[in-house]
């Protein structure tokens, strides 16, 4: 069964197209990649699945278990089941993590909150006074991101880029939530061009400038990221002559 | 009212019985409470509508619990006047917390004149912590001079913890000698027709002085802030910096003027000011986690107030 289909899916600002005529399915319980270069509107594609500011004015069908997601809010949309990680997490000047993982949480308890914390390789009580704000780094934000995103229990995560700015160590910390959510029932999609993101993936699309290049299995995709993805005339589309021919 | 109840709403109830706790509760224009402990000398004197207070930390005392202060008032209808001089001596050191509480307040006027005097490399802080009712009828005029010596510490805050701000217009100046330190942050939430006005003022005139000047405002309905922060910096190798950061909502309005004034070549003073909605994507990652705008904007705020 299909969580999420996105039918005819087209994006335009100021009249250029960001996205054109997408379709793709997620199966419920899976984890999908969606993969492509820089500019290929894979975050742009993130923030319309969550209904983004800025981000709602699309053409086409964003269909979430049949329901389709134009009239629901950002805030409707995570009551759903919905959440996304940012690729750069936001600060909160003063808003101290307890608070903020209480916040999320669906079950309000200390207990739960050590627990997804414990997952993301976060020891609570070394942070119990912090604030999620300058004073942690890039990646220490990024993990109180995906333990808020534990926490809260979804069934739908989008996870823009999840291994950027993280160091090789805390890499096992983001996999392992990864596979926790998904063994708990969430269906995920990964927001990536990393290789070793793709690898954990179970299906994958590929994008580029806008468009949807090509679907399929893992190792499929993965070809694209081997080399063979080369830069071509058409600001990013891969030239498919040269592919075929790999 | 009584004055047990002002001691619950501001949770002094234990110190209030606390042999070892230095502290001086008002009720108005009365002195209902005071303790003192070695190295310390409180004298307070009942005024016209108030009391005057003389607070002294002898040479090279360190009072090691904070001193409570409690101004409050009872009635509905009151003014009450506050002045107070802090003598700091050189080599003291003392932490004074101030509640001002007015919880049934339809018309009170609080209006506090302070002259403090940090001597050489001692410390002074005071927090001042206000409990309002919710009726906006609370005027608090607060109006601070605070002079440091040689190599001393200056640290204030001031927060309303509860209830409306009604108007708040909060003036205090600080004057630096050399090595000493400065730090001043106020923070205010307004509702409804609530007014504040903030102004902080450094003068950081010693070799090596520092300054930090912070507010943190929010304010919502059709409330209104001005923040002005002024550093003023005279003294060779002296620091500071001015960061004002104001969320509006509705049809609140906000104004920040952070001045800085370098009058030498050595010294540098930076600022940063910013007013405007609630960040979009503080507000977007909560509601993506299932809160409503309402209430992703009332943590974001509770944090910059934190």
């Amino acid at each position: 069964m299909n969580i999420l289909e996105i039918k005819n899916l087209n994006l335009s600002f100021n009249g250029k197209r960001i996205l054109s005529d997408l379709n793709l399915k997620f199966e419920e319980g899976k984890i999908s990649a969606v993969v492509g270069p820089n500019g290929a509107g894979k975050s742009t594609l993130a923030y319309v699945i969550m209904g983004l500011n800025g981000y709602r004015d699309y053409t086409g069908e964003i269909l979430y278990k049949g329901v389709s997601l134009k009239d629901y809010g950002v805030a409707e949309r995570a009551k759903l089941g919905i959440t996304l990680g940012w690729q750069e997490p936001a600060r909160f000047e003063g808003l101290k993590i307890k608070q903020f993982m209480m916040a999320c949480a669906k079950i309000k308890s200390e207990e739960k909150i050590i627990e997804a914390l414990n997952i993301v390789g976060i020891d609570y009580y070394e942070y119990i006074d912090r604030a999620i704000d300058k004073s942690l780094s890039g990646g220490e934000r990024k993990k109180f991101e995906l333990a808020s995103i534990v926490a809260m229990q979804p069934e739908l995560v989008i996870l823009d880029e999840p291994d950027s700015g993280i160091d090789v160590a805390s890499l096992r910390n983001i996999f392992g939530a990864i596979k926790y959510l998904h063994k708990n029932g969430s269906t995920l999609i990964l927001i990536t061009h990393s290789l070793e993101v793709l690898k954990i993936a179970e299906y994958a699309y590929l994008m580029c400038n806008g468009i949807l290049l090509d679907e399929g299995k893992v190792d499929k995709i993965r070809k694209y990221f081997e080399g063979k993805c080369l830069p071509c005339p058409h600001k990013n589309i891969p030239v498919f002559s040269e592919i075929e021919k790999a | 009212m009584d004055i047990n109840q002002i001691y619950e709403a501001a949770n002094i109830m234990d110190i209030i019985h606390d042999p070892t706790a230095p502290r001086l509760v008002i009720n108005k224009d009365k002195v209902v409470n005071s303790n003192t402990v070695e190295g310390l000398e409180v004298y307070p004197k009942e005024i016209e509508n108030g009391v005057s207070v003389e607070l002294i930390v002898r040479k090279g005392k360190i009072i090691p619990k904070p001193v409570h202060l409690c101004f409050g008032i009872t009635d509905e209808q009151a003014v009450q006047y506050i002045i107070i001089n802090v003598n700091v001596e050189d080599n003291a050191e003392v932490s004074l917390l101030a509640h001002c509480v007015f919880p049934i307040a339809k018309d009170v006027l609080h209006k506090m004149d302070a002259e403090i005097f940090v001597g050489k490399n001692a410390k002074y802080s005071y927090f001042e912590k206000h409990i309002h009712s919710e009726t906006g009828g609370v005027k608090v005029i607060p109006k601070t001079k605070v002079k440091l010596d040689e190599n001393s510490r200056f640290k204030t805050e001031f927060e309303l913890i509860k209830g409306r701000v009604g108007s708040i217009d909060l003036d205090i100046e600080a004057s630096c000698g050399d090595k000493s330190v400065v730090e001043m942050t106020t923070r205010i939430s307004g509702i409804d027709d609530d007014k504040i006005s903030i102004r902080e003022t450094g003068y950081l005139e010693g070799l090596n002085s520092r300054g930090a000047l912070t507010s943190r405002i929010a304010v919502r309905n059709n409330s209104q802030a001005q923040v002005y922060n002024k550093l003023v910096a005279t003294g060779s190798f002296s620091r500071g910096h001015v960061d004002c950061k104001e969320v509006v909502k509705d049809n609140a309005t906000a104004s920040a003027v952070p001045v800085v004034e370098v009058k030498n070549p050595t010294a540098h003073v930076t600022h940063e000011a910013s007013i405007g909605s609630v960040d979009l994507k503080q507000l977007e990652t909560l509601m993506s986690r299932g809160l409503s705008e309402e209430e992703a904007t009332e943590l974001i705020i509770q944090g910059l107030l934190s």
